[in-house]
């Protein structure tokens, strides 16, 4: 592999000296990100199967001396985690499947058909990437909690979660800057062909933009999982909680078994590790486009 | 819109001939179907974006109980909050904290970034080892640090007595309280820093140490003078973000440390004690809030501005 030239060059790796300094840095770095970022995850994947009573014992042990496995299971029934999972997958789909719907609708119609006052729409929209989302925390659960004009309670609800999700202005600046490079003549050609707006959207704009779908669908999925402050507030009743509001509840006011709480912690995280090894490519290729966003 | 900006008349009068050219029915119904399509969208950027943005300066200067109306106090709530102790001691910890996670966590990203970018072998795996803990769930990881941290049984503790080095209560004690959640905060979020960097590295071109190195420059003297000059805008906006983001730490103080503990109420905690906790007065959550907005405003504004006029 003929890489790129870096600080370091090839030809001084080549050297005895270098050889060995890179070596011990490769060596060492390994060794250290082992320990520093997988050791952790071992640490509760593993605690999760050892008995209470070897979780207790002064020395910890490495290898797992005991093997319970059915503490996966308790904490999947007992604890009611699949209850509070099967809610987290619900929120995560419906609310990534009306938030792709309803942004790609404003972005297709911003950059395709370009209305009036548009400009000042979009810019409206981008000005709330400015907004820590600490500023609209009160504000906007007072607003859940009393919608203005249809003056329903969205509380305990998942449209607490859904509708303010819609308003992301990131997915709608990026999915407008793939939509403005789609070359124009093409939808004049469907135009021209009578194809309606919906028609074009659907059968020649989505199919296009597949890449960019992607990478908001799985960072929409993604934060949704993720998301602690927010369902915190709006999720109040325990029936309704996501998986990490339950799991923070769980720990502050019952008496869990340590090893049932690991397993909670192993089950909340496995479906984010699952996307990240599939998507490994688009998040961290995504995550570095997305970097300077503006 | 560029036509606008065009001097002199000749390009307004073709401006108007070709707006002249589409026949008025058209234009309305095609603004009509175009926000058709975006009814939706503004809807919700409207109802909890646009609107409670206005609704949270007004309640700044209210007393709401949601019986009555709610009453206009005028500076009330911010004359409140200065004769409140701990909101002092809410900022002294934010910037205690967002202080710490910027000695610790800041350098530490473009290290790990410089250092992967010239090992040879694993990248990817390096890559996504670093960026593992951004994918987990916050709540899971800090739950697991609370088990790591605890003060008995602790996988730390245990470490430590095993090198027989002094055992620390960690999470529990009030000179500790702060530097361990500083520390579950920067495992956390490093990653992505860590990405961006490297991208950022990636684009420097190798002409340039290839030119350094000819003028008989060392391994510091090429990083001191081609990668930091070369990275200065990535180092510029990672600053603002990482100071936007660990101002408005909650999760670790919240799960570790608990609401009610001074040692490390945040600005963030204690805007969820006013509100939702003790004595739900939105209207002195709204004020606290509007303070961190102005501060983090300002930083934010900074940050769009470097973007812009880079993009």
């Amino acid at each position: 592999m003929t890489a790129q030239r870096t600080l370091i060059s090839a030809a001084s790796l080549r050297s005895r000296r270098g050889r060995v300094v890179y070596f011990t840095a490769f060596t060492l770095t390994a060794l250290v990100f082992l320990l520093v970022f997988f050791f952790p995850l071992y640490w509760m994947i593993t605690g999760a199967v050892k008995h209470p009573a070897e979780l207790a014992l002064p020395t910890p042990t490495f290898v797992p001396r005991s093997f319970h496995p059915e503490s996966y299971v308790d904490a999947w029934s007992k604890l009611r985690i699949a209850h509070y999972f099967v809610n987290t997958v619900y929120y995560a789909l419906v609310g990534w499947l009306l938030q792709l719907t309803l942004d790609v609708a404003v972005a297709y119609a911003l950059s395709r058909l370009r209305p009036v006052l548009g400009g000042l729409v979009l810019g409206m929209m981008l000005a709330t990437l400015m907004l820590p989302a600490a500023a609209l925390l009160v504000p906007a659960y007072l607003t859940v909690a009393d919608v203005p004009v249809l003056h329903v309670n969205l509380l305990n609800t998942p449209w607490a979660l859904w509708l303010p999700g819609v308003a992301n202005a990131f997915n709608i600046y990026l999915l407008k800057r793939f939509f403005d490079q789609i070359p124009g003549d093409l939808l004049d050609a469907a135009s021209i062909d009578g194809a309606g707006r919906l028609r074009i959207l659907y059968s020649i704009v989505l199919p296009l933009s597949r890449p960019v779908l992607g990478v908001t669908s799985i960072f929409a999925v993604v934060a949704i999982w993720k998301d602690f402050l927010w369902p915190l507030l709006v999720l109040q009743d325990p029936e309704v909680q996501t998986l990490s509001v339950a799991l923070s509840r769980l720990s502050i006011t019952s008496q869990v078994a340590i090893n049932e709480l690991l397993a909670g912690l192993v089950i909340a995280s496995l479906p984010m590790i699952v996307v990240f090894l599939i998507f490994q490519r688009s998040i961290l290729n995504g995550l570095s486009a997305g970097g300077f966003k503006g | 819109m560029v036509g606008l900006a065009l001097p002199g008349t000749a390009p307004r009068i073709s401006r108007n001939q070709t707006v002249r050219r589409i026949p008025l029915r058209r234009t309305v119904s095609d603004n009509l179907v175009a926000y058709a399509f975006m009814a939706g969208g503004i809807a919700c950027f409207a109802l909890f974006s646009w609107y409670p943005l206005v609704r949270g300066v007004l309640l700044s200067f209210q007393r709401v109980n949601f019986v009555t109306a709610p009453e206009w106090v005028g500076l009330g709530n911010f004359t409140a909050l200065f004769a409140d102790p701990l909101f002092w001691i809410a900022w002294r910890n934010t910037l205690l904290f967002t202080g710490l996670a910027l000695l610790l966590g800041y350098a530490l990203p473009l290290l790990i970034a410089v250092l992967l970018n010239e090992l040879r072998q694993w990248s990817g795996f390096f890559r996504m080892a670093v960026y593992l803990p951004v994918m987990l769930p916050p709540i899971v990881t800090v739950l697991l640090w609370q088990y790591f941290y605890d003060p008995g049984n602790g996988l730390f503790n245990t470490v430590l007595r095993g090198l027989h080095l002094p055992e620390s209560a960690w999470t529990q004690s009030s000179s500790t309280a702060m530097i361990s959640l500083v520390l579950v905060s920067t495992w956390s979020n490093m990653g992505s820093a860590t990405l961006i960097y490297l991208a950022a590295l990636q684009n420097i071109p190798g002409e340039l140490y290839e030119a350094a190195e000819l003028e008989g420059a060392g391994v510091w003297q090429r990083v001191r003078h081609v990668t930091i000059p070369q990275l200065r805008f990535a180092m510029l906006v990672l600053l603002l973000l990482q100071i936007v983001a660990t101002m408005q730490v909650f999760i670790e103080p919240y799960q570790l440390t608990g609401t009610t503990n001074p040692d490390t109420i945040t600005v963030m905690v204690l805007v969820f004690r006013y509100a939702f906790a003790v004595n739900h007065d939105f209207g002195l959550a709204a004020a606290m809030t509007v303070l961190l907005f102005v501060v983090l405003g300002a930083f934010s504004v900074a940050y769009l501005r470097l973007t812009r006029e880079r993009g």
